[in-house]
């Protein structure tokens, strides 16, 4: 491996260039939310609570390390890109904040990902393998989230305030999960019925009022997917891959 | 969690092939719901068909350290108490 700018994918062509382009996407919010959660180690409120938020970004990082496989090389795909070049969505990328935020991202962002996971596994396309592993993990995550949001939000009053300044904060993240990606066998607007319904449930349960914003917002909508991402991310980015560029073509 | 409660709760668990659940250890958790998450992240890594138990500390009930002595005494010198008058036939092991 060189010390040089890995600034965009492998270019396959055809019916594999979509999925390799898929599997991409998917690899980068498992990849950047394993990061996002590895910044918690040491942070968490209780040790429990700590083993519980690792064990989860070591699932998502098991899962980016498959799809980035299936994309490229895994290492040159993870610290060698350039921000434009990462695929994955607003919402992984977006700060832990206080650990309501960090709540409320993994209840929109783990719902998302069991719907489209039980979907992939139950068809017979590329990612049909992976996602039927991983559903398992993700049905966890998602258990783990809704256990918080309703602690949390049938909590304290300050709980409650939190929690909900968390999810109307990262509400206007919640449409681009679901906007058309090529390479998938299942598209992904079939999911968001179900998605809202099953995250209304939780809110509601939790006492929490169901954020009535946009769910994109204006300029930002789809914007992961395409290379657009926001400003926290490349501070991110910059912490993750400073090793790997320090020493170019070390092996470890 | 300074002014929040979280009790402690003792974790007992069965392994997949196990038979009985043994006392694994303890942990906090506000209530019985994360308490079982929390155990099976920290005692089983989550391996698949295994069983947990959690009980609040509080709910059990320990032998006196101080009352030891009358509690276990084995009485020994009553040779009656105890199944040691058998026969065991040559071919038996593992008794």
């Amino acid at each position: 491996m060189t010390g040089t700018d890995t600034t965009t994918a492998p270019a396959p062509t055809g019916a594999d260039a979509a999925v390799t382009a898929a599997a991409l996407a998917l690899g980068d919010d498992a990849l950047v939310l394993a990061q996002r959660l590895g910044e918690w180690a040491g942070s968490a409120p209780v040790l429990e609570e700590e083993v519980a938020l690792a064990n989860i970004a070591l699932d998502l990082l098991g899962q980016a390390r498959v799809l980035l496989s299936l994309a490229g090389d895994e290492d040159e795909l993870a610290f060698l890109r350039e921000e434009r070049a990462f695929r994955n969505l607003q919402l992984v990328e977006q700060p832990n904040g206080d650990f309501a935020h960090t709540i409320a991202r993994q209840l929109y962002f783990s719902t998302y990902q069991r719907l489209l996971y039980a979907a992939l596994a139950a068809g017979d396309g590329a990612l049909a393998g992976l996602a039927a592993k991983a559903v398992k993990e993700v049905a966890y995550h998602q258990d783990h989230a809704e256990q918080w949001t309703l602690r949390l939000g049938d909590g304290t009053e300050e709980s409650r305030r939190r929690m909900q300044t968390a999810c109307d904060a990262l509400w206007r993240h919640t449409g681009e999960p679901f906007q058309p990606l090529d390479g998938l066998d299942v598209d992904p607007t079939t999911l968001e019925a179900a998605w809202l319904e099953s995250v209304t449930a939780v809110l509601t349960r939790a006492g929490l009022t169901v954020p009535d914003g946009p769910r994109t917002g204006a300029w930002r909508a789809g914007a992961g997917r395409q290379g657009l991402h926001t400003e926290s991310f490349g501070r991110m980015l910059a912490e993750m891959q400073h090793l790997h560029r320090s020493h170019p073509g070390a092996t470890w | 969690m300074t002014n929040t409660d979280w009790p402690l709760w003792e974790v007992f668990v069965r392994s997949r092939r196990g038979l009985s659940h043994t006392h694994a250890g303890s942990l906090h958790a506000p209530d019985a719901e994360l308490a079982l998450r929390n155990a099976r992240d920290l005692y089983t890594r989550r391996g698949e068909g295994v069983s947990i138990w959690v009980v609040p500390s509080s709910a059990i009930t320990a032998s006196s350290p101080d009352e030891k002595d009358p509690f276990f005494e084995p009485a020994a010198d009553k040779p009656y108490r105890h199944p040691t008058f058998y026969e065991i036939p040559d071919g038996v092991q593992h008794l």
